[in-house]
């Protein structure tokens, strides 16, 4: 059934309806009302997981480390600094291959101390082996989760699912909440290979040598590399389940298109928007949405753009120096298999806001080859 | 699709008026969207809310610029004249004034209803609340949103006893609107 939720809203109630057994969290804009609503659960009655207030985000993460490793099915939420304050224990976790799903409401990053959205807080731990989850409405975010846990608990390997904070935390729209009994047949009940038992004692994240370091990481990247093939299979049977489409990347407008843009997150529907104001005056553009920036799907998108002329790639977060996090992805990834011009744009910093016309203005960088980023805000 | 942008003050419950309304729109068969300006709230300072509403999904995300609807919760706002600067032409808006729309001096283009809603909110709920209040004058003078839309989203946010006050502040704002 059809509700309209705000989306923390609906990511609290979908968490609750997967029936997750500990939630530790520390409170962040603009994260804040998920774990406020999570807590309310809890403290109605309406939910038996544990939930454990931390004391810091670092706290949060560790305690489930501790729950996820004892078997327990987990989650937390953080944004911004506090996703920085964790980055030591997301390492761990990943190393550990524990299956703990998190929310990443985006938001800038200090300094300037700023409390409104861009991407760059989850770009920054990238390469934590973390597998790394995009929505862009809060329909898909809500079903992304369902997703993570699923995906999660096959891998043994976390998973992020981030959203644009406030864009899509803060904002109500029609939704539809997938039932607990619903989700219990796509998503069976967490029972983890090994986990800490004191009858039967085993170290997690134990200390290796020179001699084993280096090919447990590459277990971990090779793993990594898999999953891709893992999420795929798993977003068709989400489709059947549950009847919506989730993909790692979705191309919209015309298939003819010379030019397209890419991007991640809640900017895409301005982008559809914008796009189609455009096909009515006579100009063809795509747009390419990216669901996973780890594992990256190269081979996903050159199959879908590589053919393009000109690809635009809007970036809300920057390796500062170089250029758009996304854009040196495909530029990594186009190397030796297309022939497209890729430009990489900024936007959206800070919680500037990005309108259809700022989109238009993008678009009209297409075929400039540059090595420079071009910022638009205005 | 229809775009709505509400101002007032922190405290008021723009953002609660924003809600309402794409709940109200929602529970009449459309597509809504709701969300403020995100920022950090204090109480009295300038508030904007934004609502959406269609018939098919709702993926734009920017904020509203040139709105065809207007709801000023607080006519003080309205002293620096850049909040009606930009609507559309020929724009809805609905202030909560005890003046007439005649004695104040707003852009001619709009098309201007005035409620005392303050007054009003202070007659039937007891307290300076106006959403309710506005939220039926909003219905009473556009039929974007209903009656009965509007009070099933009161009943799922309030208490039993709150929501009752605020139905009856609804519909005295749907009634009076059009008497201005």
């Amino acid at each position: 059934m059809k509700k309209i939720l705000e989306g923390s809203r609906a990511i609290a109630e979908t968490i609750k309806n997967i029936g997750v057994d500990v939630v530790s969290c520390y409170p962040i804009t603009p994260q804040t009302h998920i774990v406020e609503d999570l807590a309310k659960f809890k403290a109605d009655g309406e939910a038996d997981y544990e939930y454990v207030r931390a004391e810091s985000e670092f706290a949060a993460m560790s305690i489930l480390v501790g729950a996820s490793a004892a078997g327990a099915r987990t989650y937390t939420a953080t944004s911004s600094q506090g996703l920085l304050l964790m980055t030591e224990v997301l390492y761990n976790v990943a190393g550990m291959r524990l299956p703990i799903v998190m929310t990443d409401a985006n938001r800038a990053i200090s300094a300037p101390i700023n409390i409104w959205n861009d991407q760059q807080d989850a770009v920054t731990v990238r390469d934590a082996g973390w597998i790394m989850l995009y929505g862009e409405n809060n329909q898909e975010v809500c079903d992304l989760h369902v997703l993570a846990y699923k995906i999660a608990e096959a891998c043994q390997i976390p998973v992020m699912v981030n959203l644009d904070g406030f864009v899509l935390t803060h904002t109500l729209e029609t939704i539809e909440i997938i039932d607990s009994k619903s989700i219990k047949k796509y998503l069976p009940a967490f029972k983890p290979s090994e986990k800490l038992d004191p009858k039967d004692p085993l170290t997690f994240g134990a200390f290796a040598t020179p001699k084993h370091y280096m090919e447990i990481r590459q277990e971990l990247h090779d793993d990594v590399v898999a999953s891709k093939k893992m999420i795929a299979k798993e977003m068709t049977s989400f489709k059947k389940y549950f009847g919506r489409k989730l993909s790692l990347v979705d191309y919209y407008g015309d298939k003819s298109a010379d030019t397209v843009v890419v991007a991640m997150g809640s900017v895409l529907g301005t982008i559809k928007d914008a796009i189609d104001e455009l096909k009515k005056s006579g100009k063809k553009v795509g747009v390419l949405k990216v669901s996973s920036l780890r594992p990256f799907p190269a081979e996903e998108i050159i199959k879908e753009i590589g053919n393009k002329k000109n690809v635009i790639v809007i970036d809300k977060s920057l390796s500062l120096g170089e250029e758009g996090i996304l854009a040196g992805e495909l530029k990594r990834s186009f190397y030796g298999n297309s022939k497209a011009t890729i430009t990489s744009v900024i936007m959206g910093l800070g919680g500037r806001d990005i309108t259809k016309e700022m989109i238009k203005k993008a678009i009209t960088q297409a075929g400039k080859s540059r090595n420079q980023a071009v910022f638009i805000g205005k | 699709m229809i775009e709505i942008r509400i101002h007032g003050r922190g405290g008021q419950g723009s953002v609660t008026m924003a809600e309402l309304l794409a709940e109200a729109a929602f529970y009449g068969g459309k597509e809504a969207q709701a969300f403020p300006n995100f920022g950090v709230e204090r109480r009295g300072a300038p508030v904007t809310a934004y609502v959406r509403i269609d018939s098919k999904p709702i993926r734009l995300r920017s904020q509203i610029y040139s709105p065809d609807y207007a709801i000023i919760q607080d006519a003080s706002l309205l002293n620096d004249g850049k909040i009606l600067a930009d609507l559309k032409r020929g724009a809805s808006v609905i202030i909560n004034t005890s003046k007439k729309a005649s004695e104040l001096s707003l852009p001619k283009n709009l098309k201007i209803k005035t409620i005392n809603a303050s007054g009003l909110a202070l007659e039937i709920i007891g307290k300076p609340i106006i959403n309710t209040i506005l939220l039926g004058a909003f219905a009473g003078s556009t039929g974007l949103i209903q009656l009965s839309g509007a009070e099933k989203a009161i009943k799922e946010r309030f208490s039993a006893e709150i929501a009752e006050k605020n139905i009856a502040a609804l519909r005295r704002g749907f009634e009076v609107i059009n008497q201005n």
